[in-house]
């Protein structure tokens, strides 16, 4: 990348401007955040100099799945479950499978782990390049959207691009259709990917590297606000590789559960005037996604991985919420690197096993994986039938709902002090709540 | 279908009760993107652009209506647009949202809510509040669908759907039936065009895209209890996405289970 077409980092210096009068009374509502997923409202009100009230709040419809679920087949719920969320489908459907198959006691053949582990790579691929390329970088560059840089910025663009098709065409070759798979179901996956396409696969993951390259110099470039909240991080870890489906549940305090204890570690509650519940744990607020995965799990990460984390200045324990940006970068290096070995793999597997035949049967348990946006539980009861009797699911942005909230708060009261005016104020709210990459959708499900 | 008459088209996307799914598709096949957008002068999508502009001509409506507020922003967004799209099987059916309407709203709310108070209505499609110009189902929406689509409005021609079923691409990709490995699949009776996804990776369709125009319900219903498949796996299926509800007899309706 040539350093020329990086983006003028300088148009972030505008939060510092102060040409505009600094007023001592405001109230910011900011209705309906754009360049999220979902509908979320800032309110901000300062009387007399000082923060009265920050809050954030989710405004979404909800579509109550863990209703829909009763009753329903367990080969059919993964198709339902996907539905919660048009980024992390794949997620979804196999939280919802591991729980089944935890809950029915099905081991889908190493064939389908494999595949399964290769479709979520792909996932977080795809949702992390739209998440730093679509949503962050106009922040950065002061324009509305990715559009107007389509024309100005056309290298950064096609870096951001290239990184988001590879992701889409990873989780189509795995699971039949990157958005709603397909072939992602209970006892392993209902269709061996094609060799061709996965020979295929490795040679545009090793085109697209340079890519990566190029996304790492300039997201290094970016000047991030200097805030800090400290926090508690929740994660999966299994000690041997970097956290996707299962493990045990953790946190930077140092709390340690089992993936059926899920319940004490999200502690799930209702929060007046938000359709997301929000949870807790061990502070009043605690945080998951990629910069909760590599604070608890960094020494797993690919060397390439580690490196980029390094020269980006990302080092555990990072309390800084705008390096989940960074973190999502260095997963990405990460997912690059795995992702070939995995597809190498597949190619030398005979993938003539890839699912297990099971008989439904009555169990309850939790399935648990790191989607994009977090850790990500699916909790069912099944009858004799293999029918769902009760269905919880606790979503990554449910988790942060409650740090985010906080952090607006602190932000807010931050810049206040920094004698920031209301428009700068709005901008740093709202780009510490996209810094999450918020799925509002899917914390209301 | 002439209806716009400007080179780029002012288009607006807007999300309602739903998954954001088939918005997400405007931004795949990233390869052809720059090229798609393009044709587009894009006037609102919030999902991806901080500018709202409400001088759009066409408006892309995702999810379904479950609240006051959705209504009243639907209705504005209709007198606005000269091409009000159903973009989605939710849009278009009602999708699996629907399948909340089949339970009691009260038992609903306390079941997630416990006692909070919240505000929902059973789930509409758009055609149950507002007249709709044009549907493109699909769950997703397919993007090469959306694309001949956005290109035959930006020419200004003739825009179809397949009136024929998805088995008549199944059977062109030379997959194994389903039937044959003792599966329903709604292939027989859902709309094409979506290059039979679901079959192809060897899960049943479900009929995200709504009933195909000339089927033979009867042979299908037929073909099922002819084969001594299971009644209720059948009534999960037509039930999925609310789009066979209206065609389907009343022993198969799903409606029966849950009463």
């Amino acid at each position: 990348m040539k350093r020329q077409s990086s983006l003028d980092i300088n148009n972030l210096t505008r939060v510092e401007d102060h040409s505009l009068p600094l007023k001592r009374e405001f109230s910011l509502d900011i209705h309906h955040l754009t360049r999220v997923e979902g509908h979320g409202d800032i309110h901000i009100t300062v009387r007399d100099g000082k923060l009265l009230d920050a809050r954030w709040a989710v405004v979404e419809t909800p579509r109550f799945f863990e209703v829909m679920l009763q009753g329903m087949s367990a080969e059919r719920v993964p198709f339902l479950t996907s539905r919660i969320c048009g980024i992390c489908s794949i997620s979804h459907a196999l939280a919802s499978i591991r729980a089944l198959e935890r809950a029915m006691d099905i081991v889908p053949p190493p064939a389908a782990e494999h595949i399964r582990l290769l479709a979520m790579h792909g996932e977080t691929l795809q949702s992390h390049a739209l998440h730093l390329f679509f949503l962050i970088v106009p922040d950065f560059a002061g324009t509305s959207s990715v559009l107007p840089l389509i024309q100005s910025h056309p290298d950064i663009v096609r870096a951001g691009l290239q990184l988001k098709e590879l992701g889409n065409e990873i989780s189509t070759v795995t699971t039949g259709r990157c958005t709603h798979p397909v072939s992602l179901v209970v006892g392993g996956v209902s269709k061996a990917p094609d060799k061709q396409r996965l020979l295929h696969l490795c040679t545009m993951i090793q085109e697209r590297k340079p890519a990566m390259e190029a996304a790492c110099v300039f997201f290094q470039s970016l000047i991030l606000p200097d805030f800090v909240r400290e926090t508690e991080f929740i994660s999966l870890s299994n000690g041997l590789t970097y956290p996707a489906i299962g493990g045990q549940l953790v946190s930077t305090d140092g709390v340690i559960k089992d993936e059926n204890e899920y319940l004490q570690m999200t502690n799930e509650y209702t929060a007046e005037g938000s359709t997301s519940k929000f949870t807790r744990l061990s502070r009043n607020s605690s945080a998951a996604g990629a910069l909760a995965r590599f604070n608890n799990n960094h020494h797993l990460l690919h060397p390439k991985a580690q490196e980029v984390a390094n020269r980006s200045g990302l080092k555990s324990l990072c309390h800084n919420p705008f390096m989940n940006n960074i973190a999502q970068l260095v997963e990405c290096v990460h997912i690059l690197e795995d992702a070939e070995k995995l597809v190498n793999s597949l190619l030398d597997m005979e993938l003539s096993e890839i699912k297990s035949n099971y008989e439904p049967k009555a169990g309850v348990a939790t399935g648990a994986v790191e989607a994009p946006r977090g850790i990500l539980y699916h909790h069912f009861e099944t009858d004799n039938e293999g029918r769902i009797v009760k269905a919880n699911c606790i979503i990554p942005t449910t988790q942060n709902n409650a740090n985010i909230h906080f952090d607006v708060q602190a932000i807010a009261e931050q810049a206040l002090m920094e004698g920031k005016n209301d428009e700068e104020i709005t901008k740093l709210c709202e780009m510490v709540v996209r810094s999450y990459d918020p799925c509002i959708s899917c914390s209301v499900h | 279908m002439n209806l716009i008459n400007t080179m780029k088209l002012k288009i607006a996307s807007f999300d309602f009760t739903c998954c954001e799914g088939c918005q997400l598709q405007l931004a795949n096949r990233e390869s052809h993107l720059t090229d798609f957008f393009e044709l587009l002068d894009v006037r609102n999508f919030r999902e991806i652009s901080s500018e709202r502009h409400n001088d759009y001509d066409i408006a892309l409506i995702e999810g379904n209506i479950s609240r006051e507020d959705e209504v009243e922003r639907l209705l504005k967004i209709r007198q606005q647009a000269k091409v009000l799209v159903a973009f989605g099987t939710c849009a278009c059916f009602g999708g699996v949202n629907s399948m909340k309407n089949r339970f009691p709203l009260d038992d609903t709310i306390k079941e997630v809510y416990g006692n909070m108070a919240i505000e929902t209505l059973p789930i509409r499609k758009i055609s149950d509040l507002v007249n709709v110009d044009l549907s493109i189902p699909g769950c997703p929406v397919s993007k090469e669908e959306v694309e001949r689509i956005i290109v035959s409005l930006a020419t200004g021609s003739l825009i179809t759907l397949p009136k024929y079923p998805v088995c008549v691409e199944c059977k062109q990709e030379l997959n194994t039936c389903l039937f044959e490995l003792g599966e329903i699949c709604l292939g027989p009776i859902t709309r094409a065009g979506c290059n039979a996804v679901c079959p192809a990776g060897k899960t049943a369709c479900l009929g995200c895209r709504g009933p195909a125009e000339e089927i033979n319900m009867p042979a299908f219903l037929e073909l099922v209890k002819e084969r001594g498949l299971s009644q209720h796996d059948l009534q999960e299926k037509l039930a999925f996405y609310n789009a066979f509800e209206p065609i389907a007899p009343d022993e198969t309706s799903i409606l029966t289970r849950y009463q």
